[in-house]
Order: structure tokens, then sequence, then C-alpha cells
């Protein structure tokens, strides 16, 4: 390991590099830029290839192409290019294309402040694209945590098969922090499995008992069809119900059968509390804020941070939820993740408390705000 | 008589997936004469060493054209409508032994797909693109297309197309492209010679194929009988040697200009990044 002070934008880049990321494709947006701006440097020293595209459009769809080209590949932008990439992202899903988009949101709708920091764009990372489907989506706090779950995030894109979120925002991706960064060897790094059985008798999108089909690639002599359709396992098209529900349960299954190893949460002053703070992403560093002041006055507030946001585990979040007399959903947006909280406990526990701020909130929002219900 | 298709073999099976024919196109449809050019394009490069099969990928959007990559016996891709030209330019740069070939419909490169189109030429990037010019959208059921006459009935122009025709050859010829070429299913062994010139090429390379559309535009314009319209294609093609742009427009009183508009070396987008190949 070596320490590196870095912005949580570099971390992300940097953690792209650690997992293997050799294209990157990508369009120029506030806050998000400084990542190609990176990687532009950096990669093609690696053998890697940064291309700057015409558009948000091109830039998911040209990572689709490279991954099935069989290079790790990713894309980051912010909320209005995320929502250019909807598309793609479920072309990603039906052809179960392993790649990281890394959104890092900013104040919208529209082109709202591009400057300014938001996490309003939880529904469009998790529901955005048409069609029925389930991706995962990974939100850090810290620029360490930006390194590492970039890292996880390409790990579990190559052993599902999956796209896979890392949602960041504007404070994260401007914070500057010690990381620590791995020498190769020193953490994890998956890749996609391989057929092991002979091209003519190759399915491309026959899975093993892990629900995951092999990938061959292209130029890899296997006849690969990359189908947008709704396909059997052979890759043709077919409309028919049978192998619509095979293939859509499928890819939904593989993704929330393994909820147990995807949702990640932490928890801060569990020990004891009556009030629980629910938050994630640069919120949550003022959210534990607010439960330590609470706790000096004498108030036993405590915080549970999601560094997963999509699939979600309602068990886990039911289990602290249990424990407290009210639960505050701290967000910066109207009231987004609340939703999945009332899911999880007793609806009458459940506040909201939507900051809508344009920095980073400020500790005393969230103290006041849970006061108002004490 | 029941003429069954699939029990004698053709020379070109081998690079068909014969198990998904018969292909979904109309009686008439002039895309399994363009494919067949392009396989007889290709079948000549790999006997002769210098295109290996198994680097040869097709990617296509969406429409009757895209539909070549259900059948091709090759690494194939039916991506989104309009993105083939993204997606093939991903693959390339990450892999670039691969030999990327791009089919689609003028509705899929040139209308939704424009953008792409318009900056992978721009940056000569090491692709070749086949266009196949129909002159309406025939697979969603004969709306107005990029390259449909002006004045003409469709379904979305029932009062006659307000818009003049889209000449892609020109656009794409005012760009940075190594080879830009007109060809028509009404000539196919031209369809075969410049797929087979570009295949030896870098850079961006387009082409430009007028095909016969009885089913859908052949309705609009009144020649629904499929040896009408290809006669009628035929009659208003003219091939040049080394046509001018200037000749280019898509003008069914005049007549289309087929031919080799644009032919040069210039390094490809691979070259100036330092992956090059040649």
């Amino acid at each position: 390991m070596r320490k590196s002070f870095i912005s949580g934008n570099i971390a992300i880049a940097e953690g792209a590099i650690t997992a293997g990321m050799r294209f990157f494709a990508g369009y120029p947006i506030t806050p998000a830029s400084d990542i190609m701006e990176y990687l532009a440097e950096r990669l093609p020293e690696i053998g890697g290839v940064v291309t700057q595209f015409e558009d948000e459009i091109a830039s998911i769809n040209a990572v689709v192409g490279a991954s099935w080209a069989g290079v790790k590949s990713m894309t980051a932008t912010s909320g209005p290019g995320f929502s250019l990439m909807l598309e793609a992202l479920g072309l990603a899903v039906i052809t179960e294309t392993p790649l990281v988009v890394v959104d890092v949101m900013r104040a919208g709708p529209s082109t709202g402040v591009p400057t300014k920091t938001s996490q309003s764009d939880v529904m469009q990372v998790r529901y955005g694209a048409h069609g029925d489907y389930v991706i995962p989506v990974f939100a850090p706090w810290s620029a360490q945590e930006a390194y590492d779950l970039t890292i996880k995030a390409f790990n579990v894109a190559e052993s599902l098969r999956t796209p896979v979120i890392l949602l960041s925002d504007a404070v994260i991706a401007h914070l500057w922090e010690s990381v620590l960064l791995a020498e190769p060897g020193e953490v994890e790094v998956i890749n996609r499995k391989k057929p092991s059985s002979p091209p003519d008798e190759y399915l491309p999108y026959k899975p093993d008992n892990d629900l995951v089909p092999p990938m061959a690639t292209f130029g890899e002599g296997y006849n690969v069809i990359v189908e947008s359709l709704i396909h059997d396992e052979r890759g043709f098209y077919r409309q028919d119900r049978e192998a619509y529900r095979n293939l859509v349960k499928r890819i939904v299954n593989k993704v929330l059968s393994r909820v147990d190893s995807l949702f990640e949460v932490e928890a801060y002053y569990g020990d004891d509390y009556k009030y629980l703070l629910v938050s994630f992403g640069s919120t949550a560093r003022s959210a534990l804020a607010a439960a330590r002041i609470l706790r000096k006055s004498g108030i036993k507030a405590s915080l549970l941070r999601l560094k997963t946001l999509s699939p979600l585990k309602l068990e886990t979040l039911r289990k602290y939820c249990d424990e407290a007399e009210k639960i505050f959903v701290v967000e910066n947006n109207m009231g987004k993740l609340v939703h999945d909280v009332e899911r999880a406990a007793e609806n009458d526990k459940v506040i909201s408390l939507p900051l809508l701020d344009l920095e980073i909130p400020e500790p005393k929002d969230i103290v006041e705000g849970v006061r108002k219900w004490l | 008589m029941v003429v069954s298709t699939l029990e004698s073999s053709h020379p070109l099976d081998k690079y068909l997936r014969t198990a998904r024919l018969p292909h979904i196109w109309c009686p008439g449809c002039g895309l399994g004469i363009a494919l067949g050019s392009i396989m007889r394009a290709i079948d000549k490069r790999i006997k002769e060493g210098t295109l290996k099969k198994e680097n040869l990928v097709f990617v296509t959007g969406i429409g009757c054209s895209a539909r070549t990559s259900f059948y091709v016996n090759f690494d194939a891709a039916h991506t989104l409508h309009g993105r083939a030209i993204a997606f093939a330019t991903g693959a390339k740069l990450a892999k670039p032994e691969l030999e990327v070939i791009v089919i689609g419909g003028d509705g899929d490169i040139a209308g939704i797909g424009g953008n792409h189109l318009l900056h992978a030429a721009k940056r000569n990037m090491d692709l070749i693109v086949l266009m196949i010019t129909n002159f309406v959208y025939a697979m969603t059921g004969g709306q107005v297309a990029p390259t449909t006459p002006l004045g003409l009935y469709t379904t979305t122009t029932p009062h006659g197309n307000p818009e003049p025709p889209l000449n892609v050859v020109k656009v794409v010829s005012s760009l940075n492209a190594n080879y830009v070429a007109r060809a028509s299913v009404t000539h196919p062994a031209l369809v075969e010679q410049y797929v087979y010139k570009a295949l030896g090429m870098r850079g961006f390379r387009f082409i430009e194929i007028l095909s016969t559309c009885p089913e859908i535009f052949g309705r609009h314009i009144g020649m629904r009988d499929p040896f009408t319209l290809y006669s009628t294609l035929r009659s208003k093609v003219i091939v040049k040697q080394s046509p001018s742009i200037e000749e280019s427009d898509l003008d069914w009183g005049k007549g289309f200009v087929i031919g080799e508009y644009l032919v040069r070396d210039n390094p490809g987008y691979l070259d100036r990044i330092g992956r090059g190949l040649k």
C-alpha cells in the first residue's frame, strides 16, 4: 500500500486502474470531468485508451463495445449525462456486459447548478432505464471509500456480468484526503469467467449454476452474439413469454441472489440508541457529526450509513430500525431513500429529513431537524 | 412448388448462421443482394489471407439492415438504434486487431446515429460503415427517412415530405474519411469490389449502398412489384470511375451517380493514438 493525498475523483480513477480498467470513454461534465482528465494522462502510460466522445450516448455505447472486446471499461458523468446514458445502460443489462458508470451527482433538475452538490439521482441510477432490471449501486462517503468501492464495483461487474453504478457527488469529487492505494496483488481483482466449452458448443447466454454465463469476447473465435432483443441461451431473438421470463428473471435474480455480499452498511454509535439517522454519501459525514452533537447533549442518536443503495437488504435495515424509537432519513434531496426505509420500518417511526442543500449539509441543520421531533 | 432452400448448401453458408434462416427480409428486398456481395468480398479477403475470420466483427443498430447481425456467422452485435458506430468504435479502440464492420439503414446511420457518423468520420476512425439506403423507415412501417425524396408521401408526411433528402456521401466526404463510395444493389459486383477494397484500408471507410424496398418504399412510389422497382433503380444508376462530389446528390430526376468518391490513405485514429497496426 502507498499513501497518497488525492481527491475523490482521482481516487475513483485510481481505483479503476487498480481494478484493471483500461478503456475509458467520456464527455466533459461538471463535476465529473477531472476523472477523464486524470485518466487521459495516466491510462495511455499503462496500455489503456481514453477517448472523449461526441456525447454521453456515444461514450457509454463505446464502453459496452470495449467490454465486449475483452477490456474492462468505464465512463463517468453527472446527472444530465447519466440521463442520456440510460438507454445504453439497459443495453448493458440485457447483454450482460460488465462495466462501471460513475455518476458524480450535482443539483438538478435539468442543468440545475452544475458546480454544486446533490443526492437527487438516487432514483435515476436505480430505476431510470426502461424494462425490468436490478443493478448494483455503491455510494462512497470519502476519498478512500471512492477508491475501495470503485474496485468493488469492477469486481461485481465482472463476476456478475452486469453494469454497476458508483454514485458519488460534487463534495466527494473535490474533497482531498489521504488514501491508501493498493499495489498489484494487494487487493482482490476479479475477472469475468471465460467459457470452458469449445466454440461450436458455446451458448453465449447459457448460465452456470451461479446464474452467470461465461463470457467469450470479440476476436476469440466464438462467434459471439451481443443481442439487445430478448433472447434465448443461443442469443437468438425470441418473442415468447417463456424466453422473456427466463431472461429477465435470471438477470434480476443473479444480482438479487448476491444481496448478502452486495449490501453493505456501517453503524456508528450503534450499541445503544433511541434515534437512528439513516444516510449515505457525503451527507452521511454531516449526519455522523450531527449524531455526535446529539449524543453530547444526552440524546441517544446513532447513524446507519448505507454504502450500497441497490440491491437493498430490507431485513438488515429492519433490524436497525426495530431498535429505534424514531428513524430520520437524512439525504440531500427532496426525500428518495426514505421510501425504502419506510418499507423496512414501521411507517409511523420514519421521518424524512430532506435537506436540499447545495453544499455539504451543516450538522446543525440535521440536529435542528431531529430536535423538532423529540 | 415448395422450394426447400435449407437442404441445399451454398458456398457462402460457412459465413452464415444457417440455423437462423430463413431471414425476415421481404421478397424483393435488396438486403440479400447487399449481404451476398459483402460476404463474397469477405470470402475473397479470408481466402487470400488478408483477413482473419475470427477478427471480423459485425456491429448493427436497429432496423431491417441491422438484422444482418442475426445471420452472419462472425462475432456480431445487434445493439441500439443509431449507436452501432459508437459501440464499434469502443470495440476497435479496445482491440485494434479487430476488423469492425457497421451495417445499418440510412435512418439508423444518418438519422438517429448522424452525430456518431460525423464524429467517426471526423476522427478517421478505423471502421467500415456500410449504409443501406432504401429511402424510407421500413421496419416501422413506412415513415419519412433522411433520404426520402422531396414531396413524397410517407405515413408521417401524408401531405408530402417537405424536406429535401440528405446527401450522406457529401457529408462524409466533407470530413476526414479515407474512403467514400456509393454502390447499388442493382450493381452487386461493384458492392463486392468496394467492400473488398475498404477491407484492405485503414481509417474511416464509408459505403452507401442504394437498395430496393418494394414492400414499403415501393408502395409509396407506386412500384410495389419488386422487378419494377429494381429495374427503375437500375435505370437511374450512373456508374462513374471517379465521380465528383458535386454530382452526388440523391436525385430521382437526374439519377444516382455511383462510384468511389474519395480514396486516400491518411493515418487513422488508431495510428494517431499510437495503436495502429499498419
